[in-house]
């Protein structure tokens, strides 16, 4: 189901195209650089609405620092050519970060690996933090929440089988759980892409079967675009119907995850041992 | 077997020998300590005899201790309060301005352009003593308690704003990443990713702050700034010992239920 129109009309004040020809996330020639370490190079990749995408690769092959390139974290090399556009509208250009990108930023759900919540206040708090951007300043600096948006906020925890630990604080609750509570918060954002940044890397298999279940119905039922990182193949292969692989700052494959061969896999780890193919194999075969 | 085991380990084995350069610098350290105490004895007046000497004046004062006059009790207690008036619009001013300021020095979050001249500033506050501001605000808003307020508060500011900034430098700034991952102004990662993560240390260093601004105000009054000093100093310029003896028994008591209170409140949040 992909998003109506007006649900994203304010942003489609910045553009005249017509929302079937925008594609979620748009990325035109991104290069970065962390001093010497050419960490992206000239990434192009567009996200279509709706889609669910894996991104693969070795540790340091520069996932997290594309995911966080989309949501305007940090800016590119100031090169004219590099842009990136959510919904059309641009979050960065040349470096520069636009001015507006918090605008942008109320639309995107950012998942961490961890700590995505601040642990001393409540789930339900934490939950509410994801609609700041869209209620009054003088409401948000005393902590005024209305009724309507903490039910909603209830019922985002309900979404993700959290509702019945809504007032404890986040700290006590396991891994997993502080994960799907920063889906919950997604959600609450009324988010219609998720970034998710390795979001099952430090959960048990269970738990993380539970967080790519939650993420995979999202995408499904409610059209929302997801772009997640992981180092779990088998996951990746199960959850995203496209793989997006980096392979030093450079994606070296992007397509269904259906033609992606225990070869192709082989070559984009380096045959690295933290990746186990021969226990992929049968999974592939399996399709 | 074990013996020539041991032998054999002993004769490889070395002690370390300590390096010529570490005794050296402990023998000049301690030449020029025994040098700077001994230029000091001439100014500070070091006589230990005296002590002795003065013998008879020093018991005159203890013997207060043993029959301490309470008869105007209804004053120490009515000035005990006023003390602890004090002490409280002191802390609390200088909390209302600790919180920005101490967010204002914190380089985490704030540019080094801001952060470096105010962080001056918060230093040149907590280096004067509350007896200095005590006398110049008297100067400027006359004799009586509200100078004893500004003077506490102002030196209060100094210290809880580096304290309040060492705890905000000292956050997780992970979740307040994820905060502006949902399009947060910067006064809501404020006031939603770091405040709750610095509160229960900001409590704990206001009580502490307290305790120590309830002492000092029992004194600053001795410079004419309100509360029980100035009780005090009357009775001691007067050689009234008894008297003496009961107003700092009063202070005695009152600071050290605070204190004790305090530090059991402050157990609480750490
Ligand atoms: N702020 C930074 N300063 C300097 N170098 C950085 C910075 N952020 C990332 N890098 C470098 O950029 C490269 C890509 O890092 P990135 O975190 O994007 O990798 P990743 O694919 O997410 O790895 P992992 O799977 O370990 O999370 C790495 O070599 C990393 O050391
Ligand atoms: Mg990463």
């Amino acid at each position: 189901m992909p998003v109506s129109a007006e649900e994203i009309q304010p942003l489609l004040s910045y553009s005249n195209k017509s929302i079937d020809q925008l594609p979620a996330v748009e990325i035109i020639s991104l290069w970065k650089t962390f001093g010497d370490l050419q960490a992206l190079k000239e990434i192009n990749v567009l996200f279509q609405s709706g889609e669910m995408v894996g991104l693969i690769g070795t540790s340091g092959s520069g996932k997290s620092t594309l995911l966080r390139h989309i949501s305007g974290l940090i800016a590119s090399d100031a090169r004219s050519e590099c842009q990136i556009k959510v919904w059309g509208q641009v979050v960065q250009s040349g470096g520069q970060i636009c001015s507006d990108v918090r605008k942008i930023r109320a639309e995107i759900g950012f998942i961490f690996q961890q700590f995505n919540l601040v642990e001393r206040m409540s789930l339900l708090k934490n939950v509410l933090v994801g609609r700041l951007a869209k209620i009054p300043g003088y409401r948000s600096l005393f902590h005024l929440f209305t009724r309507s948006e903490k039910m909603e906020a209830m019922q985002a925890l309900d979404r993700v089988g959290l509702a019945s630990h809504a007032s404890q604080r986040a700290g006590t609750l396991s891994g997993g759980q502080q994960q799907r509570a920063a889906i919950a918060r997604t959600l609450q954002q009324q988010a219609k892409i998720i970034l998710a940044d390795e979001p099952i890397a430090s959960l048990d298999p269970a738990s993380a079967r539970l967080v790519m279940e939650t993420l995979g119905e999202l995408n499904q039922q409610d059209g929302i675009t997801v772009v997640v990182s992981l180092h779990q193949i088998s996951f990746a292969i199960r959850f995203c119907p496209r793989i997006v692989a980096l392979k030093s700052g450079e994606i070296v494959f992007d397509g269904s995850s259906e033609d992606l061969s225990v070869e192709q896999l082989g070559w984009i780890y380096d045959s690295d041992s933290e990746v186990d193919f021969e226990a992929i194999r049968p999974k592939l075969e399996e399709r | 077997m074990l013996t020539s085991a041991e032998n054999n380990s002993s004769a490889r084995l070395e002690v370390p020998k300590t390096p010529l350069g570490t005794i050296l610098s402990c023998f000049v350290a301690t030449v020029l300590l025994v040098a700077i105490l001994l230029f000091s004895i001439e100014g500070a007046e070091i006589r230990f005899g005296d002590l002795w000497k003065n013998r008879g004046n020093m018991l005159e004062y203890g013997s207060g201790f043993l029959k301490p006059d309470f008869l105007d009790w209804p004053d120490y207690l009515q000035e005990m309060i006023i003390t602890l008036q004090i002490a409280v619009w002191g802390t609390f001013l200088a909390i209302m301005g600790a919180i920005p300021f101490g967010l204002i020095c914190s380089s985490n979050i704030s540019p080094s352009w801001m952060t470096q001249p105010v962080r001056r500033l918060m230093d040149l506050l907590r280096s004067v003593n509350e007896m200095v501001f005590a006398m110049l605000f008297i100067a400027a808003v006359g004799l009586g308690p509200f100078a004893g307020v500004l003077a506490l508060s102002l030196h209060t500011l100094g210290t809880l704003s580096k304290l309040f900034s060492e705890a905000v430098e000292a956050i997780d700034p992970q979740p307040v990443e994820g905060i502006r991952a949902t399009g947060a102004m910067p006064i809501e990662e404020i006031t939603y990713g770091i405040i709750p993560q610095v509160i229960p240390l900001w409590i704990s260093y206001s009580l502490y702050r307290f305790e120590a601004n309830v002492r000092s105000a029992s004194v600053i009054g001795m410079v004419g700034a309100g509360g029980i000093g100035m009780l005090l100093w009357d009775a001691i310029r007067s050689f009234n010992y008894a008297k003496t003896a009961a107003i700092v028994l009063v202070i005695v008591v009152v600071v050290s239920v605070l204190d004790f209170a305090s530090s059991r409140i402050r157990r609480l949040y750490i």
